[in-house]
């Protein structure tokens, strides 16, 4: 079977475009991908789109084929199709791309993620984040997704003696990374005093321990090693994949602070891999609430369960033993939930190909991605590294 | 708005706490599921309807601060996870309290109250919350 190549990417400034629409931001992505991988739009053999919300926020389904149309490709009929998959949309829609490559099936294809938050006024756009946890059974009592992450936060807190200060921790880095990212949504760089006294959103957590609401659109290119041999294109190799899913509600699950879909998925993913973790050079981890960072790097396996507050306090900067969100992570580059995904990848190909500028890791050779849907539903893994 | 009948057929587990329990392996399930995850097919054809006692233990919580629109009126209100007298731990609100008042471990006591409305003319939806003992 084909290896398989990210070849290119591109994306759209991330933060609140209220002058710009759901569609604009994706063909921006997707056009500025396609002249990145130096490839023709008659070169794609399918488009997967990532995109969580877009019926219930923009009342726009089938985006897949609007992007196409839109992009100004209708005449050339690429198979497109949108995956859903909560906030881990955008590492399945990559999946999806890389399967349809290692097949056979496919040579090059693109993967689109794309959301816009913040199109609603007030707090509807709560109620409808909440389609993330189990509507029946946890947002009909009021429980929201970072209601949902608090009780983890509580009782991963209590039972570790954590203090408030290793969750800040984890947002305070995404702050000074995305201060070097040109496209995050904040970049400010902030304090731990700061980030322990911002507004209370579902305590123990406060704002600062929330990603926010973003408008985003990345989008990156997959191309098979035949492609690269007969147009001697380069690219960064897709080393493992792997997505897993467990119980939906945090009250199904065994742990509070454990996602068995994530260690699962690495598992998977490094045995793809043949590396260990010593030879993984930094993490893209989704940590849509500050607590899922902590839980992510224990469940990852790069700490024992319950130690993640020793790990940041060691430090977690670009210029440590394991730099973590180097774009800025979803608390300060943005949170477009089914674009986050492929943001993660972009990012990923970026700093693998020596293209990250000022937040540049150095001697960077593998990055593992990991992406999840919701309050840990279900859990993407991707390895990616030079050849 | 039209969420009557999705509302509607869930009364029984939303009034009265009514769960399942696996004619196999006995395991109780709330909320309620057609198939036991223990057991898998085994269990198809014996889940059971059974009565939740309403009794429980508080296993984590929160304050929530910025809700949805059907509970702006409620904030700022205490949610948690309840661990029942019968197994299953749900999520719940806990209610005629301070947050200062419980903790991890306080043992609770499930009430019938309404929980949102739809609107100003939709139906009003009811069910369970929590308060201490």
């Amino acid at each position: 079977m084909s290896n398989v190549y990210v070849i290119g990417g591109g994306e759209s400034k991330y933060g609140e475009l209220w002058d710009r629409s759901l569609r604009e931001i994706a063909v921006e992505a997707g056009l500025k991908a396609v002249e990145n991988a130096g490839i023709r739009t008659k070169d794609l053999n399918a488009i997967y789109m990532g995109n969580s919300l877009g019926g219930l926020i923009s009342k726009q389904e089938h985006l897949s084929a609007l992007m196409s149309d839109y992009a100004g490709i209708a005449s050339e009929h690429v198979p497109s199709m949108r995956i859903e998959a909560s906030t881990a949309s955008g590492g399945a829609a990559f999946r999806q791309a890389y399967l349809s490559i290692k097949s056979g099936e496919h040579d090059v294809v693109m993967v689109g993620g794309v959301e816009k938050m913040t199109e609603l006024y007030g707090t509807e756009i709560i109620d409808i984040t909440s389609s993330l946890v189990d509507r029946e059974w946890e947002a009909f009592n009021g429980a929201t997704p970072a209601a949902v992450a608090a009780l983890s936060a509580r009782k991963y807190m209590r039972d570790f003696n954590v203090k408030k200060e290793a969750l800040a921790a984890i947002s305070v880095n995404d702050h000074a990374n995305a201060s070097l990212n040109e496209n995050a949504q904040y970049r400010n760089k902030i304090t731990i005093e700061q980030a322990l006294s911002a507004t209370p959103i579902a305590e123990p957590l406060n704002l600062m321990d929330c990603a926010p609401m973003t408008d985003g659109a990345t989008s990156v290119i997959l191309a098979s090693e035949k492609y690269l041999k007969e147009h001697g294109t380069k690219g960064v190799r897709i080393m493992g994949s792997a997505i897993s899913q467990g119980p939906f509600a945090l009250h199904s699950r065994k742990s509070f602070y454990t996602v068995e879909p994530t260690i699962i998925s690495t598992k998977k993913a490094m045995e793809q891999a043949n590396i260990k973790h010593k030879d993984i050079s930094f993490v893209e981890i989704h940590d849509s609430y500050s607590i899922y960072g902590l839980m992510a790097l224990e469940d990852l396996g790069f700490v024992e369960k319950g130690h993640a507050s020793e790990m940041v306090e060691n430090g977690i900067g670009i210029n440590s033993n394991l730099p973590v969100n180097p774009s800025g992570g979803l608390k300060a580059k943005g949170f477009p939930y089914g674009a986050a995904g492929v943001s993660q990848i972009y990012e990923t190909y970026l700093q693998l190909s020596g293209k990250a500028g000022k937040r540049q890791i150095k001697d960077a050779t593998c990055g593992l991605v990991h992406n999840m849907a919701g309050s840990g539903a279900a859990s993407v893994v991707h390895i990616l590294g030079v050849d | 708005m039209g969420e009557l009948s999705r509302m509607w057929r869930e009364m029984p587990s939303r009034y009265r706490m009514q769960g399942d329990r696996c004619g196999n392996c006995d395991q109780v399930y709330f909320p309620p599921r057609e198939i036991c995850p223990v057991c898998h097919r085994d269990s198809i054809g014996k889940m059971k309807d059974v009565d939740i006692d309403g009794a429980g233990e508080i296993l984590s919580f929160t304050v929530v601060h910025e809700a949805p629109p059907a509970f702006l009126r409620q904030k700022p209100y205490i949610i948690a996870l309840v661990k029942l007298k019968e197994g299953p731990v749900i999520t719940g609100q806990i209610v005629d309290t301070l947050p200062e008042e419980i903790d991890i471990g306080t043992k609770v006591r499930s009430v019938f109250r309404k929980i949102s409305e739809d609107g100003k003319s939709g139906v009003i939806h009811y069910g369970y919350k929590f308060v201490p003992e």
